[in-house]
């Protein structure tokens, strides 16, 4: 009898923590109802709106959403990351630092179509360029680019072989003019991360800030 | 409990399901200024594979390649020509024109653009046209 006893207690306990155990749970429901409602702001006001962020770097032809996976040819071509080892990295464009690896012999691409041994045509002169904002003035190095390229490429076309005959700006750049032809595209992008790669030489320790012609004009400065 | 966990898979499917950004690789080009008429994928070139076999002024100075995503208007016929693609891909250097799907692998509707490109990572949407040739659908 005290055995028959002892069970039903054990079963009246268990059955009335069971019951305490949904009532609490239905409890954490409701206040968990409650703090979602008070969380519950406008999907306008997400973090970093307008971000766009890589999810993957130097994704494979067939996830590149580009290339169609549906064609059997797509998986037949090279990842570039099966290309790119030991290739020196950097932080922008395929993270490849294209011309160190140029200077480093890593790669030999050739300079003539068909003999790999022709040898580029290669000027190694430095034009610096006076910025009037504050950023560092600019420091063009000929030298990676006629390794690169031919003199043709660029002159007399996009840029004129004449001091003072090219007027630039970063916004012209950045839509594809003078030297966005193809940094921005193939070379080296324009972010925040490669500004200091053509903006190399510091300005004078004296140097300040040319005021503007609204400013001087002002009366009561 | 049940709303949000079918509001959740709404919005799994919904983020699957949107057009996602391209991946690309920084500078891989799609060509379509005749693909899609003609019914075939549009092209995909790609700078850097090409960049690691030779430099820039081969095909931008010897072949006469503009600085242009679709600016240089390349056809088959040309390319069997022994123009543009046609002077490597020609079975000599590169392999032969047979292979279509290995240029022709673009998804079917892609317009002309290099990708990764500032002007695409702009966020005002007016300077998106600019890249590519064709209108942003």
């Amino acid at each position: 009898m005290n055995i028959g006893k002892k069970l039903l207690i054990s079963v009246a306990v268990g059955s009335v923590l069971l019951f305490a155990g949904t009532i609490a749970t239905a409890a954490e429901q409701k206040t968990a109802k409650k703090v979602e409602k008070k969380g519950n702001v406008s999907s306008a006001n997400t973090f970093n709106r307008l971000l766009k962020k890589e999810k993957m770097r130097n994704a494979g032809p067939a996830d590149d959403g580009v290339h169609d996976a549906a064609n059997d040819s797509t998986h037949v071509l090279q990842p570039p990351l099966i290309a790119y080892d030991g290739l020196p990295p950097s932080d922008f464009g395929n993270y490849i630092n294209w011309v160190k690896a140029l200077d480093g012999g890593q790669l030999k691409p050739r300079y003539d179509l068909s003999d790999p041994d022709v040898e580029p045509l290669i000027m190694d002169l430095n034009i610096v360029r006076e910025v009037k904002a504050s950023v560092a003035d600019v420091v063009f190095p000929h030298k990676p680019h006629t390794q690169w390229l031919h003199c043709s490429n660029c002159h007399p076309k996009i840029f004129i072989p004449q001091r003072n005959a090219n007027v630039m700006s970063m916004s012209a750049i950045l839509l594809g003019q003078k030297c966005g032809v193809c940094h921005g595209k193939v070379s080296f992008p324009i972010t925040t991360k490669s500004c200091k790669v053509c903006h190399s030489k510091p300005k004078p320790k004296d140097w300040k800030p040319p005021k503007s012609e609204a400013s001087l004009q002002t009366p009561w400065r | 409990m049940f709303k949000s966990a079918i509001i959740g898979l709404l919005s799994m499917m919904a983020v699957l399901l949107l057009p996602q950004m391209a991946k690309a690789e920084y500078a891989d080009v799609v060509i379509n200024n005749y693909s899609d008429a003609a019914g075939m994928r549009p092209a995909v070139f790609p700078h850097w594979y090409h960049r690691i076999r030779f430099r820039c002024k081969v095909c931008h100075a010897d072949l006469g390649f503009e600085f242009k995503a679709g600016g240089n208007k390349i056809t088959m016929a040309k390319i069997i020509d022994g123009q543009f693609c046609g002077a490597c891909h020609n079975g000599e250097i590169s392999w032969s024109v047979e292979n279509c799907g290995m240029c022709h692998s673009g998804i079917p509707g892609t317009p002309t653009s290099i990708h990764g490109s500032t002007v695409q990572r702009l966020v005002a949407p007016t300077y998106k046209a600019l890249d590519g040739k064709s209108k942003p659908k």
